[in-house]
């Protein structure tokens, strides 16, 4: 699909494999360093909390929090532009790290600050799939705890 | 200790027209400036021993030494940024100055972004850097761009929405920046938008990126600017009233192309914060002391937050100080972009800002301050970052 192939696309690199290994299978894995646990996102070769270069992907929950966002209208880029108006967002996982995403699957939910939300992976192509986040659907008979 | 303090001061400044097309490429609008600059500092080009540019700026001083005709420079640098360079390019030349590794150095900022401006090849080299994007994104563009993240009213949407939630601020406020800077533009001749706006027509104009509307981004103009700066013993005898560099300094902070690591680090150390103690330190002065200020302006919000960060008022409570009216050319306690900043006059990457800043102190400006002793420029506050304070 000619959409498709004109979407700005991340180029995975010897930092950041992990990173982008982790969405291509699903799982929402993160930097964190072996030698003190923080956590960091995006990721670099170096701890900024101890300065380590030891690390891991540290597979996190998923779970989030909405804790900014913009519905954008435009100018844009040209492959975007179609789908305008489209959120852009920013998530705070329940770990502590931020991930700019958008929020999908929110039909009837209109967006604000503090939404509970989670993880779904979108397949872009054979080798890329971007994280980006829904709703957290309330479990029946339990309350659903906002954040804000 | 020595400081940076009163070592050096601005005694040239000088600007091509500012449009949306100016049909002249950045190099020329580059020399013109430079050239205005010079012959308003009463110098020749002979006299310019050293540049100071932004990092992304098209015009090396390689160039410009050649189209100028100027024989030998001692010193030359770059800052880092874009909007976060304007201030840091004045601190790295009075530095310069104070350590004699120059006598003179220009500061300057080209840019061509007019919808239709004649453009250099190249990332910088004129209209939006945004368009050009590559498919393949390797650098940290890519937690940004696959997700729709493009522009920098995008970019900053996102921060000021978050503002909006934690203080309370509204869509209002910001419309109320738009609206003073642009009753501070109608009176300057050098201002591309000079026709009157109200309240009703910032809420009315289109959603670019919500929460920001089109009458809170900045303009896409053609156009350049330029000061020459010396020492504070050769500015006694400039030909007009010199800009003493009362203080001066930089600071790397959150920045806005990085957002996901944005909110982690955001705090009383970082960014205008962090620069505001430091000049006010070096000056020996506060906030009240200061009778006007040029803040970086790319969106009206960046106005609110600057206020706040440059202690103002306090974090939260910049929507209500600009709504009593407190920015507003002549009567409010501080009056602020009184040249109508980059959401009126012009968007040459908040360089204009400077020249609107030595008019104050010299008694020039079109919204003059009256006994303007003291004035704040600002660099862009959601990049590494900077100000100056000009004293007379
Ligand atoms: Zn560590």
């Amino acid at each position: 699909m000619s959409q498709k192939s004109e979407t700005p696309v991340p180029v995975p690199n010897f930092d950041n494999a992990g990173f982008w290994e982790g969405c291509r299978n699903h799982e929402l894995r993160i930097q964190r360093c072996c030698a003190c646990s923080a956590l960091r996102h995006h990721p670099r070769p170096l701890c900024p909390a101890c300065n380590s270069s030891d690390y891991d992907w540290h597979k996190v929950s998923g779970r989030g929090t909405l804790y900014t966002f913009t519905i954008v209208h435009g100018p844009t880029l040209a492959a975007f532009a179609a789908h305008a108006p489209y959120n852009v967002a920013v998530v705070q996982l329940d770990e502590g790290p931020y991930l700019v995403t958008n929020i999908v699957e929110y039909n009837g939910t209109p967006l604000r600050i503090g939404l509970p939300v989670e993880v779904v992976f979108n397949d872009v192509d054979a080798t890329i799939s971007l994280p980006k986040f829904r709703p957290v659907k309330p479990m029946s008979g339990s309350a659903a705890t906002l954040k804000d | 200790m020595t400081t940076l303090r009163d070592r050096a001061a601005i005694i040239g400044i000088g600007q091509t027209a500012f449009s949306k097309q100016s049909g002249i490429t950045e190099h020329r609008a580059a020399c013109e400036a430079i050239r205005a600059a010079i012959d308003d500092a009463g110098l020749a080009p002979k006299d310019i021993d050293g540049f100071v540019r932004y990092d992304i700026e098209s015009n090396t001083e390689l160039a410009l030494i050649y189209s100028l005709g100027i024989p030998h420079l001692r010193f030359f640098a770059g800052v880092t940024s874009g909007g976060g360079a304007v201030c840091g390019t004045l601190v790295l030349a009075a530095m310069a100055i104070a350590t004699g590794q120059a006598r003179n150095v220009v500061c300057f900022r080209a840019r061509n972004r007019g919808k239709r401006s004649i453009s250099t090849p190249g990332k910088f080299g004129g209209g939006r850097p945004w368009e050009r994007q590559p498919q393949q994104v390797a650098d940290f563009y890519q937690y940004h761009t696959p997700f729709g993240l493009i522009t920098p009213a995008q970019e900053m949407a996102l921060i000021y929405h978050r503002h909006m939630h934690e203080y309370g601020t509204t869509t209002e406020h910001f419309g109320q920046v738009a609206v003073a800077q642009r009753t501070h533009a109608e009176r300057n001749p050098n201002a591309v938008m000079r026709q009157p706006i109200t309240l009703s027509d910032h809420q009315s104009s289109r959603w670019i990126a919500e929460p920001l509307r089109m009458l809170d981004c900045c303009l896409e103009t053609d156009g350049a600017c330029a000061v020459v700066v010396t020492s504070r013993e050769r500015a006694r005898d400039a030909q007009h009233t010199p800009a003493y560099i009362l203080a001066g300094a930089q600071a790397e902070g959150p920045i806005h192309i990085q957002l996901s690591d944005y909110f982690t680090h955001r705090n009383e150390e970082t960014g205008g914060r962090s620069v505001a103690k430091q000049i006010y330190e070096m000056a020996e002065v506060s906030p009240r002391d200061i009778n006007a200020a040029m803040f970086y302006d790319h969106f009206s919000p960046a106005v609110l937050t600057s206020l706040e960060d440059y202690g103002f008022c306090k974090p939260g409570e910049s929507g209500p100080f600009v709504a009593a009216g407190n920015i507003q050319w002549p009567h409010g306690r501080l009056p602020v972009n009184t040249h109508g900043g980059s959401l009126s006059e012009a968007f040459i990457h908040g360089f204009n800002h400077i020249l609107e800043g030595v008019r104050q102190i010299r008694g020039t400006s079109t919204c003059q301050v009256e006994n303007a002793e003291l004035v704040l420029v600002t660099s862009s506050n959601t990049d590494p970052t900077g100000a100056v304070l000009l004293r007379r």
